[in-house]
C-alpha cells in the first residue's frame, strides 16, 4: 500500500472476504497525463463510495476502469476476488455483473424503453422473453418510468432516460453499481428525481460507486467520502467528517468553492 | 431490320446475365463488407490487420486485373472447374466488399461510442454489441453510399462480359460483329443498364424513407 490514509467505515472490521471491489496501486496515463496515480482503493460489499474532486482530476477515469471501459497501464483490479480478465468473453461476463450508468444515460436509441431494459437479460442472462418483460415492467416501475415503456429514449426527458439507464443496469442483478456523473446532464429540476432513486437503492443495501458533484447526495446517501485531485487520491472520509472537517488543503480549497455560493 | 426485335432472345439472356452477375455480387460485397467492417473496428488485432489488409489490396486493384487473377490463377491453382459466372461474381463481389466495408464503417462511426460502452457495460460481447446495438443504428448513414456502390457494381458488371459471361455489354459486342449500327445498339444497351440502376437506386430510396419513419 502507498501512503494514503484509508478510513474505513466506522462498523466494519472488514474481512477481505467482504471486499467486493479492490483497486491496489493502479496508474493509467493519456499520453503525457498521468490521470490515475497510485490508486488504492477498496469497497466492501452494500458500501456507498461517493467520488468527488475538480474536474480533470481523474474520478471518471477511475469510475470507468472499474468495468474495464478504460484499461489501467498497470496495478490490478478485482471485483468480488476476481481479477479483471483481458477483453473477451469472460470481461463480458464480468460486466454483467458490473451495473454502470453514464452521464450521457446512453440508452440505446434505436430500442423502446422496454426493450432497453429486457435487452441484456435476453441477450447476456440468457432468460426468456417473457420473464424479462416482467422484470423489466417491475423495475421501470420502481424507477417511476413505467407508463412510458413503450416509448423511445428521445421522447423522454433527460430524467426519465436516466432512470431508465438504472433500470437498464439493475435488471442485470449487478454486484455493485457505477454511476459515472449520472446527474451531470441533468436540468436542475430533474436532479432529484434521479438522486432519489439512487437513494432508495443505497437503502436497500446496493454496492455502489458514485462520481458525482452532487454534495447533498454525498452527505446524505455516501458511507465514504473519496476525495480525488490531480489523479490522486487525496483524502478518504466519512461524509460527515470531511465536509465538517476536512484535513488536506486541496480539498479545503475544493470545498470552500463549491459550498460558499 | 430493328436490332432489337431481330436480336431480342440474345438481349434478354444479356440482360438477365447482367442482372444475375449484379444481384450475386452484390449479396457476397455486402455480407462480405459487413463482416470485413466488423474486422476493422474489432478490438483483436490480427482481424483487424486482416480488414485492413483486405480493403488495401481489393479496393486498389485494378478490376480488370482482378478479373485476369480470378479467371486465369484462382482456377488453375485453387478451384478448377468453376464456372464463369461464379469465377466473375466472385471477383466482382470481393472487390466491390473493400468499397462496402468502408461504407459501413463510416456508418459505424457515426454511431456515438456511449452505445457501444452502453453494450459492452451489460456484458454483451464485441459481436454482439456490434450485430444488435451498432450496426442497425449505423444503417441509415450507410444506405445512400450503398446505392451509389451498387450501381457502379451494376456498370462494372460489364467487364464480366469480356471474360465469357452473358451479360448486355457482351451483346452489343455480338451486333456490331453482325454489322448492325453500333448507335442503336448502345442505346438499348443503355437503357438495359438504366432499367437496373433505376430501380437499384428506387429500392435505396424506398429503404431510406422507411427507415426515416422508424425513427
Amino acid at each position: 500500500m502507498s501512503g494514503v490514509s484509508v478510513t474505513k467505515d466506522a462498523e466494519d472490521a472488514a474481512p477481505a472476504a467482504n471486499d467486493l471491489v479492490v483497486l491496489s496501486n493502479v496508474n493509467k496515463h493519456f499520453g503525457a497525463l498521468h490521470v490515475l496515480q497510485d490508486i488504492d482503493l477498496t469497497i466492501a460489499r452494500g458500501e456507498v463510495v461517493v467520488v468527488i474532486g475538480p474536474s480533470g482530476s481523474g474520478k471518471s477515469t477511475l469510475c470507468r476502469t472499474i468495468n474495464r471501459l478504460e484499461t489501467v497501464d498497470s496495478g490490478a483490479i478485482s471485483i468480488d476476488g476476481k481479477p479483471l480478465p483481458q477483453e473477451g468473453k469472460e470481461l463480458a461476463r464480468l460486466r454483467a455483473d458490473v451495473g454502470m450508468v453514464f452521464q450521457s444515460f446512453n440508452l440505446f436509441a434505436h430500442k423502446t424503453v422496454l426493450e432497453n431494459v429486457m435487452l441484456g437479460q435476453i441477450k447476456v442472462r440468457k432468460a426468456d422473453k417473457k420473464a424479462a418483460e416482467e422484470k423489466a415492467r417491475t423495475l421501470l416501475d420502481r424507477v417511476g418510468v413505467g407508463v412510458q415503456a413503450d416509448k423511445y429514449p428521445a421522447q423522454l426527458s433527460g430524467g426519465q432516460q436516466q432512470r431508465v439507464a438504472i433500470a437498464r443496469a439493475l435488471a442485470m442483478d449487478p454486484k455493485v453499481m457505477l454511476f459515472d456523473e449520472p446527474t451531470s446532464a441533468l436540468d436542475p429540476e430533474m436532479i432529484n428525481e434521479v438522486l432519489e432513486v439512487m437513494q432508495q437503492l443505497a437503502r436497500d443495501g446496493m454496492t455502489m460507486i458514485v462520481v458525482t458533484h452532487e454534495m447533498g447526495f454525498a452527505r446524505s446517501a455516501a458511507n465514504r467520502v473519496v476525495f480525488m485531485a490531480d489523479g490522486k487520491i487525496v483524502e478518504e472520509a466519512a461524509p460527515e467528517q470531511f465536509f465538517s472537517n476536512p484535513r488536506s488543503d486541496r480539498a479545503k480549497d475544493f470545498l470552500s468553492k463549491i459550498l460558499h455560493h | 431490320m430493328n436490332v432489337l426485335l431481330d436480336n431480342f432472345p440474345a438481349f434478354r439472356d444479356g440482360f438477365i446475365g447482367t442482372v444475375s452477375i449484379t444481384a450475386v455480387s452484390s449479396l457476397i460485397a455486402l455480407v462480405l463488407g459487413v463482416v470485413v467492417a466488423g474486422f476493422r473496428v474489432s478490438p483483436v488485432p490480427p482481424l483487424r490487420y486482416f480488414g485492413t489488409a483486405w480493403v488495401t489490396l481489393m479496393r486498389n486493384t485494378p478490376l480488370t486485373l482482378l478479373f485476369l487473377i480470378f479467371f486465369f490463377v484462382v482456377p488453375e491453382i485453387l478451384f478448377p472447374g468453376m464456372s464463369p459466372f461464379v469465377l466473375g461474381s466472385l471477383a466482382l463481389g470481393f472487390y466491390t466488399s473493400s468499397f462496402v466495408c468502408e461504407a459501413v464503417r463510416s456508418g459505424i462511426n457515426t454511431v456515438p461510442l456511449g452505445q457501444a460502452e452502453a453494450a459492452r457495460s451489460i456484458g454483451m460481447t464485441f459481436a454482439q454489441t456490434l450485430q444488435i446495438v451498432v450496426l442497425p443504428q449505423a444503417t441509415r448513414t450507410v444506405i445512400p453510399p450503398l446505392s451509389s456502390i451498387f450501381i457502379a457494381l451494376t456498370k462494372n458488371s460489364a467487364i464480366a462480359g469480356a471474360f465469357s459471361n452473358a451479360e448486355l455489354f457482351g451483346w452489343q459486342k455480338l451486333m456490331s460483329d453482325k454489322g448492325y449500327d453500333i448507335v442503336p445498339v448502345f442505346i438499348w444497351v443503355a437503357i438495359g443498364y438504366l432499367i437496373i440502376t433505376f430501380t437499384i437506386s428506387g429500392l435505396f430510396r424506398l429503404l431510406e424513407r422507411r427507415m426515416e419513419v422508424a425513427r
